[in-house]
C-alpha cells in the first residue's frame, strides 16, 4: 500500500513544474536568455512599477517570438491531456486517446483539405479571398469541422436505440481514422512541394506557426472546453464502475457521454488547428498522474492539465534546440519519448492495465 | 412500493422470444424478496427493469404508482441502490474511494458525513478491514463486499448519515429499495449469511424493500419473507418460502429431485436437500410427468388469430 499525496500537494508541485517549464521555454532557444531577463521582460510587458516598460531586443524575442509559442504549447498540452483523461474514463479503457475515436484524424483531414485545396477554392470562389484573414480562419474552422464530423459519424455508427456501445465506438473510431487517413493520403499525393512541406509539419505537429492572432482565436475554445470537461469529474468517476452503475448512481449516462464526446471533438479540433497532430500527450500524461495521484477525476483532470502543459512546453524546447538553427516537428519529440515510456509503463503495470473490459 | 405490472422484455435471440414475459411482482417496503430461477430465466432482466436501467417493451414499472421512467435519475438514485453481478472497474481506486462513489446522490451532506457514512458502510458490509487497499488487488469476494458497501452508502439508511433514517420503519412513500443481483455469488459461507442478515436488518429496522437474486434455496428460505421463482422468462411462483419451495417446484423448474423438510430451528421455514440427480424430465415430457393437472390461465391462451385476452 503506497502513500498517496494529497490533492493540494499534487496540484502545487505540478503548478510549480508548469511555471518552471514556461520560464525555461521562454529562456531557451537559438539564443539563450537568463531567467532574470525573462522575468524582467515579462514584468515590463505587464507594466509593473520599477521596470522601464520599453523592451530591449531580448525582451522582444521573449515577448513576440517565444511567448506566443509557449502559451500555445501550454494550452494545447493541457487540453490534449484533459481530453485523453476524459476519454479514458468515458471508455473505461486506459488506452483511449483522442487519436482512437477518429477525432484527430478527422480534424487533420479537414485542415489538410484547406492547405491543399484552399488555393484552388479561393481561385474558384473569389469572394472567400475577400474576407480578411480568410486562410487563417478557414484552417481552424476546417479542423473543428473535421473533428466534429468524424465524432458524429463514429457516434452514429455506435448508437442504437439511444445507447452508445463503447466497444463499437472504439472500433468505429479506428475505421473512421483509417478512412480519413486514406483521404489525407490522397491529399499528400495531390500536393505540390511547398504544400507537402506544410503537410509534413502539420501531420507531425509543430508549434512554430503560433501567433498571437491564432492563439486569440483558439485559446477561449481550448480553455472553456477543457473546463467543461473537468466539470464532469464526478460523472467520470462513476462511469469507471460501468455505465449501468453510473446510471444507478443517478448520472444521466447518455447525456454525459454525448456532451463529453462533443466537447472533446471541439477541443481536439481546436488544438489540431494550432499545432497539428501531437500524439502521446493525451495517452501518457493521465497515466503518469494516476501513478502518483490515483484515478479519481477531480484530481486527475486538473493535474493532467498542468502536467500536459509542462511536458509539451518542455518538448517544444527540445524540438527547437536539438537541431538548431533548424527545428524538429514536436510530434517526433513526443513520440520519441512517449512511445518507449509507454512501453515501460505497460511492463510496470502489466496485469493491471487492460485487465478491464 | 416498487412494482412490475405484466412487464415484458422481448429478445429475438431467446428461444421463446422473451427475456421476461408478463411478469407482475412487487418489492414491498420492509420485506426481503428472494428471486430464484435457473440460469437465463430472466433474473437479471428483472433487476434491470426494477433498477430503471432497462425499459420494458410492454407492461409497466412503477415506484409508488409513478412510472419509473418518469422519475428523475437523481431522485431515483436516492430511493434505490443496486448491487450488480459484475463491475468492470479496472482502475486502482482505494477501497474507500469506491464506496464513496455511492455517496454521489447525496451531494450536500458534507464531507464529514460522507466520510463517516463510507466507513460505516464498509464495516456493516464486513469490509472494514479493506480500507486503504487498492481495489484492483482484491479477490472476487472482497470486491463484492466493497460494492455491497457502496450500495449501502448510496442507500443512506442504517449507517447513521444525513436524512436517510427519517424513513425508519416507514412503509409508504419515501421507502428505500435495495436490489441485489447475486450478492452472494463470490462470497464464503459466513459472508453469505452476513450480507443477507444485513439486508434483513435493513428491511425490518429501516423499512427498506430488499430484492435479492439468489441461487441457494436454503439461503432464500432462511432470510426471505417472500420468494419469487422465474422460469423461462415467466414468473413461475411467488409466495412465502413454505408456500413456494416444494419438491414439485424443484422438479418442474430445475429438473432436480430434492427432499423438503422443516428447518430444525425454524420449523416454519423449509430446508431443501438435493438428492443429487436430475429427474428424467426433458422439457417435452414435462406435461406427462409430475402432477397430472393441466392449468390454463386465460391470459396465456392464444388463438390462431393472435393472442386473445380478457378485457
Amino acid at each position: 500500500m503506497s502513500v498517496r499525496p494529497r490533492a493540494p500537494a499534487v496540484l502545487g508541485a505540478l503548478g510549480l513544474a508548469t511555471l518552471a517549464s514556461i520560464l525555461f521555454g521562454l529562456g531557451r532557444g537559438a539564443m539563450s536568455i537568463p531567467p532574470g531577463e525573462v522575468l524582467s521582460a515579462l514584468a515590463g510587458a505587464a507594466g509593473l512599477p520599477g521596470t522601464d516598460g520599453a523592451g530591449g531586443p531580448m525582451a522582444n524575442v521573449v515577448l513576440s517570438i517565444r511567448l506566443p509559442r509557449v502559451v500555445a504549447g501550454a494550452l494545447v498540452g493541457a487540453s490534449l491531456a484533459v481530453c485523453g483523461a476524459a476519454l479514458q474514463g468515458l471508455f473505461r479503457n486506459p488506452l483511449a486517446d483522442p487519436g482512437l475515436i477518429g477525432v484527430s484524424a478527422g480534424a487533420s483531414l479537414g485542415a489538410m483539405l484547406v492547405i491543399v485545396l484552399g488555393p484552388a477554392m479561393l481561385a474558384a470562389v473569389p469572394a472567400l479571398g475577400a474576407l480578411p484573414g480568410s486562410e487563417l480562419h478557414l484552417l481552424p474552422f476546417a479542423a473543428f469541422a473535421g473533428g466534429l464530423a468524424a465524432t458524429w459519424i463514429v457516434h452514429r455508427f455506435a448508437t442504437r436505440d439511444g445507447r452508445t456501445g463503447t466497444a463499437t465506438l472504439l472500433l468505429a473510431g479506428i475505421a473512421i481514422a483509417a478512412t480519413a487517413g486514406a483521404g489525407t493520403g490522397v491529399l499528400t499525393y495531390l500536393a505540390d512541394d511547398v504544400q507537402l512541406r506544410t503537410l509534413t509539419f502539420w501531420s507531425l505537429g509543430s508549434l512554430a506557426p503560433s501567433t498571437w492572432e491564432r492563439i486569440g482565436y483558439v485559446a477561449p475554445v481550448l480553455a472553456l472546453g477543457a473546463l467543461f470537461v473537468a466539470l464532469h469529474a464526478r460523472a467520470l468517476d462513476a462511469m469507471l464502475l460501468g455505465e449501468s452503475e453510473a446510471l444507478h448512481l443517478g448520472f444521466e449516462v447518455e447525456r454525459v457521454k454525448r456532451r463529453l464526446l462533443v466537447a472533446v471533438a471541439v477541443v481536439v479540433g481546436a488544438a489540431v488547428s494550432v499545432s497539428g497532430i501531437i500524439g502521446f500527450v493525451g495517452l501518457v500524461v493521465p497515466h503518469l498522474v494516476r501513478l502518483a495521484a490515483g484515478p479519481g477525476h477531480r484530481l486527475l483532470l486538473p493535474a493532467s492539465a498542468l502536467l500536459g502543459a509542462a511536458l509539451l512546453v518542455g518538448a517544444d524546447v527540445v524540438a527547437r534546440t536539438v537541431v538548431a538553427p533548424a527545428e524538429l516537428p514536436i510530434g517526433i519529440v513526443t513520440a520519441l519519448f512517449g512511445g518507449p515510456f509507454f512501453l515501460w509503463l505497460l511492463v510496470r503495470e502489466r496485469g493491471r492495465i487492460g485487465t478491464g473490459a | 412500493m416498487l412494482a412490475l405490472a405484466s412487464a415484458s422484455v422481448t429478445a429475438a435471440a431467446a428461444a421463446h422470444g422473451y427475456r421476461l414475459r408478463e411478469v407482475s411482482l412487487e418489492v414491498r417496503p420492509g420485506e426481503v424478496l428472494a428471486v430464484l430461477g435457473p440460469n437465463g430465466a430472466g433474473k437479471s432482466t428483472l433487476v434491470g427493469l426494477l433498477a430503471g436501467s432497462l425499459a420494458p417493451d410492454a407492461g409497466g414499472v412503477t415506484l409508488d404508482g409513478e412510472a419509473l421512467s418518469a422519475v428523475a435519475p437523481g431522485r431515483l438514485s436516492r430511493r434505490r441502490a443496486v448491487l450488480a453481478q459484475h463491475s468492470p472497474l479496472a482502475f486502482g481506486f482505494r477501497v474507500e474511494e469506491v464506496v464513496a462513489l455511492g455517496r454521489a446522490p447525496h451531494a450536500g451532506c458534507g464531507r464529514d458525513v460522507d466520510r463517516a457514512a463510507t466507513l460505516r458502510s464498509l464495516e456493516v458490509a464486513g469490509a472494514g478491514g479493506l480500507v486503504g487497499r487498492d481495489y484492483t488487488t482484491l479477490s472476487g469476494g472482497e470486491r463484492q463486499r466493497v460494492h455491497f458497501a457502496r450500495a449501502l452508502a448510496q442507500l443512506d439508511v442504517g449507517i447513521g448519515s444525513c436524512g436517510g433514517d427519517t424513513d425508519a420503519g416507514g412503509t409508504g412513500d419515501g421507502a428505500r429499495y435495495l436490489l441485489l443481483d447475486e450478492p452472494t455469488a463470490a462470497l464464503d459461507l459466513a459472508h453469505q449469511q452476513a450480507v443477507l442478515g444485513t439486508a434483513g436488518r435493513l428491511a425490518r429496522e429501516h423499512g427498506v424493500g430488499v430484492l435479492a437474486v439468489l441461487h441457494d434455496p436454503n439461503l432464500a428460505a432462511l432470510h426471505a419473507d417472500r420468494i419469487a421463482v422465474l422460469d423461462r422468462a415467466r414468473l413461475h411462483a411467488a409466495g412465502t418460502p413454505a408456500e413456494v419451495l416444494d419438491a414439485q417446484l424443484f422438479a418442474e423448474v430445475f429438473g432436480l429431485e430434492v427432499d423438503v423438510m422443516a428447518q430444525p430451528r425454524h420449523p416454519d421455514r423449509p430446508l431443501i436437500v438435493a438428492v443429487g440427480r436430475r429427474t428424467p424430465m426433458p422439457e417435452t415430457d414435462r406435461r406427462r410427468t409430475g402432477s397430472n393437472r393441466l392449468v390454463a390461465r386465460p391470459e396465456t391462451l392464444e388463438s390462431p388469430h393472435g393472442s386473445w385476452r380478457c378485457k
